[in-house]
């Protein structure tokens, strides 16, 4: 729903401008969310940044299912022998390392720290403009700590992404051994190509945390960040499933 | 928030400030002249392959003969440019940029910084493309569609080195970029509209971009899983799409088991769509004008905007329709030609409702409003084409010659570049003040309409020959030699056709600097781009004309 606009955020009528600043226009808020002041229109940078990372998992969704649908038809692919005649299907059944399922409850982790961090931020601006009233007393802010604690479970998921493939090379196992074991990779390092997209928008996050005084920009990169967290850990678990089941 | 920190974002000073801008205004004209280079390097392509075609061994200056791996590369090239960098670049990336938040009275898009990247994105997907010109080997020779085997070997032909790994750089910085403007326009159109401009007041030309960001973000995304896989078959020794014992320059490769068919499927669930991104924001431009330019609301506009989505939902569910003689299941061919053809009702419904808004209207046959009539015509005439190859019967006979080129030419490359420039000339007086010469104008247009239907419609009667498309030369095979007057007609029908663009481009140029000065509303249109910094908040649809009992002829969205 489109928000009315307050009468000082309407641009006053100027002059004809054929560049086209003569249009009026309307919705508050910087687009880029870097202007320099802190936005009054927290709940519609929210609404707009929540909309932006979830097109996002649309579109990494449809990603992950393109490389899915081609997984599922290549696992029936195969040649056909050309001295028998039989159909032969190459496909060879993977045995997944172990230390998937630790890496798996290590991002499930790193999904609760975020979240404790996200929980803290949206209850610090909730109340904000009643700390002033004596006696309410303010919850403490305490993101900075859950985002490294985010961080580190989330680092430690990446280099367990990173053992499984080394035990898989020691096994013998690389990319082109058998169509398995590229989908392994591949899917693999997709999946961790974007937590590392992540990754770097908690480090902005930590960064605002610590060094910004503005609590509302913080907690709608906190907030998105944290949406797009959960779906990445989603996703993983998704990915596991595919290549635990569908072998 | 202060007026002064309003006015200045985006348009941060100094000229690293200007060519890195945030404004939607900047970045629009941006993407306006990168698809213009762009669709100059197209048609320069498409000129030596005319020229090629039926004088074989004349020498070029500059290029001496065209060898036939040259041509294939100059044929690989020209789809890839004109596809990716001008039918999808030009009405999206630049009228989509410029006008969609002025149509929606929104300051800017949702998230200017992103726009700006995805602009760059775009600019380095371009230069790399081009790049593959200049290395060893040459440009990629496997076509637009890059079937596998010959896309995934290196060794399978000059060109397929290095010149085929800078190609999959290319789109899949394309794809980022795309996706990434696509979520831009959804976003922006979701939230950013102004009081009043409810989804069913929205111009059609912003329902037809909103539908395109959305097909984007669907197909691109697959496209780019597609070349990951290309990109790993060819470097990682993987085996997606390279089948058992294929034999490339007399050694068998060591693939085993992959499958050139999931290539395809890949490729055109994503390429079909494509045809629609290509073409949507024409469909929507064609009916915001002949509303305008007939002085009438818009035939059925809420017809319209569901015929768009169902042409926007069924763009995925044919791709089959491009491989019917792949060996694909004839049972699933038969499931792809019915769901083609029902295409044929939504767009019916599109045809029928232009000609209701052209109907008793008092039409003004400007120069934007002949090309918009100009699109309908050639959407008609390639579209009629379309029932026809969607049958897999005709299509075994049809599939490779110049029967389907003269098609998805006409229906997609003619229509949609008819509709840019509608755009164009209709849009000019926004973009730079000042009206573009439309003596020249009407000049430009007859050149353009005529000379596409005397390239194209011949090519009917070539494929209907037997007539095959891709081979670089055809002129010494027997039972081609009475269709070389008709291919030698076409070579000249499109060197005069080219030879007509000058116009257009002596035109935007000296109009932009020495143009009639524009008034505010050149063409008495209603909506928001065009109203005079009104804080009203929108009050009506977008095709208000010569509403019985109004005060006024044409009422802007935003009057009381």
């Amino acid at each position: 729903m489109a928000r009315y606009p307050r009468s000082d955020e309407l641009e006053s009528p100027s002059s004809i401008d054929h560049g086209g600043s003569g249009t009026p226009h309307y919705g508050g808020g910087d687009g880029s969310g870097d202007s320099g002041d802190a936005s009054p229109d927290y709940y519609q940078n929210l609404r707009r940044y929540r909309l932006f990372v979830f097109l996002v998992f649309i579109g990494v969704f449809i990603f992950f299912t393109a490389l899915s649908s081609a997984y599922i038809i290549r696992r029936g692919n195969g040649h056909v022998d050309w001295q028998t005649g039989a159909f032969v299907r190459d496909w060879q059944p993977l045995t997944l390392p172990s230390i998937l399922w630790m890496n798996t409850l290590l991002l499930a982790l790193s999904s609760c720290a975020l979240e404790f961090a996200r929980r803290n931020l949206v209850r610090q601006v909730a109340i904000a403009p009643a700390v002033a009233v004596p006696g309410v007393a303010r919850e403490k802010k305490y993101s900075a700590p859950w985002l490294a604690l985010t961080l580190i479970l989330g680092g430690g998921f990446l280099a367990g992404q990173f053992l499984a493939w080394e035990r898989l090379r020691a096994a013998g196992v690389f990319i082109a051994t058998n169509p398995s074991s590229s989908f392994f990779y591949i899917l693999t390092a997709s999946h961790a190509a974007h937590l590392i997209g992540g990754m770097l928008a908690l480090i902005y996050a930590a960064g605002l945390s610590i060094f910004s005084t503005k609590l509302e920009r913080e907690v709608v990169v906190v907030d998105v960040t944290s949406w797009y967290w959960h779906f990445m850990g989603l996703l993983w678990i998704y990915i596991f499933l595919l290549m635990r089941f569908a072998q | 928030m202060t007026d002064s920190s309003r006015t200045d974002r985006g348009t941060t000073s100094g000229i690293l400030g200007r060519i890195f801008s945030r404004d939607h205004k900047v970045i629009g004209l941006q993407y306006f002249f990168l698809s213009l280079a762009a669709a100059l390097v197209g048609v320069a392509l498409s000129a030596l392959m005319r020229f090629h075609l039926v004088w074989p061994d004349a020498s070029l200056p500059f290029f001496g003969a065209i060898k036939p791996e040259q041509y294939l590369s100059l044929l690989t090239m020209h789809g890839t440019l004109m596809i990716f960098f001008v039918l999808t670049t030009a009405p999206q990336g630049a009228f989509g940029n410029y006008c969609l938040p002025l149509q929606i009275g929104a300051r800017e898009m949702a998230f200017p910084r992103l726009n700006m990247l995805s602009f760059w994105f775009t600019v380095l997907a371009f230069l790399v493309l081009l790049s593959a010109f200049v290395v060893s080997g040459g440009a990629p020779i496997s076509g637009w569609t890059h079937y596998p085997p010959l896309s995934a070997v290196a060794s399978a032909g000059p060109g397929q080195g290095m010149g085929m790994d800078l190609w999959i750089a290319s789109i899949g910085l394309f794809c980022f970029a795309s996706v990434l403007g696509s979520i831009n326009f959804i976003v922006t159109v979701l939230d950013r509209r102004a009081p009043g401009m409810t989804m069913m007041r929205l111009p059609l030309t912003v329902w037809a971009w909103f539908i395109t960001a959305i097909l984007s973000l669907l197909a691109f995304t697959v496209l780019h899983a597609a070349i990951v896989l290309l990109f790993m078959d060819r470097h990682a020794g993987t085996s997606f799409f390279i089948p058992e014992g294929v034999v490339v320059n007399g050694s068998v490769l060591q693939h085993s088991g992959g499958s050139p068919l999931l290539w395809q499927h890949l490729f055109w669930f994503f390429g079909h769509p494509e045809v629609y991104i290509a073409i949507l924001p024409g469909m929507g431009l064609t009916s915001h004008l002949l509303s305008t330019f007939a002085r009438k609301p818009v035939f059925g506009y809420r017809a319209m905007v569901y015929a768009m989505m169902a042409i926007g939902a069924l763009g995925f569910m044919v791709w089959g329709h491009h491989m019917f003689v792949s060996g694909m299941n004839p049972f699933a061919a038969f499931a792809f030609s019915v769901l083609t053809m029902v295409i044929g009702v939504p767009s019916a419904i599109k045809t029928f409702n232009w000609l209701g808004t052209l109907w008793r209207g008092s039409i003004r046959l400007t120069v934007p409003m002949m090309f918009a009539i100009g699109f309908v015509s050639v959407f008609v005439t390639g579209g009629l084409s379309g029932p026809i190859l969607a049958q897999p019967a005709l299509d075994t006979y049809l599939h490779d010659t110049y029967f389907v080129v003269a098609h998805f030419h006409l229906i997609m490359g003619v229509a949609a570049v008819i509709a840019i420039f509608a755009a164009t000339y209709f849009w000019f007086p926004k973009m730079f003040g000042r009206h573009m010469n439309s003596t020249l104008g009407y000049a430009h247009f007859w050149f353009t309409f005529v000379g596409a239907y005397a390239v194209f419609l011949p090519m009917h009667f070539l494929g209907m020959a037997g007539h095959p498309r891709r081979y670089s030369q055809l002129t010494e095979v027997h039972y081609l030699q009475p269709l070389l007057p008709l291919q030698r007609f076409i070579t000249w029908a499109a060197l005069v056709t080219i030879a007509g663009q000058v116009i257009f481009l002596f035109n935007l140029f000296w109009s932009i600097w020495r143009g009639r000065t524009a008034e505010p509303n050149p063409w008495e249109a209603t909506t928001l781009e065009w109203s005079q910094g009104q804080d009203s908040p929108v009050m009506r649809g977008p095709y208000e004309f010569n509403v019985p009992g109004a005060k006024a002829e044409f009422l802007m969205q935003q009057e009381e």
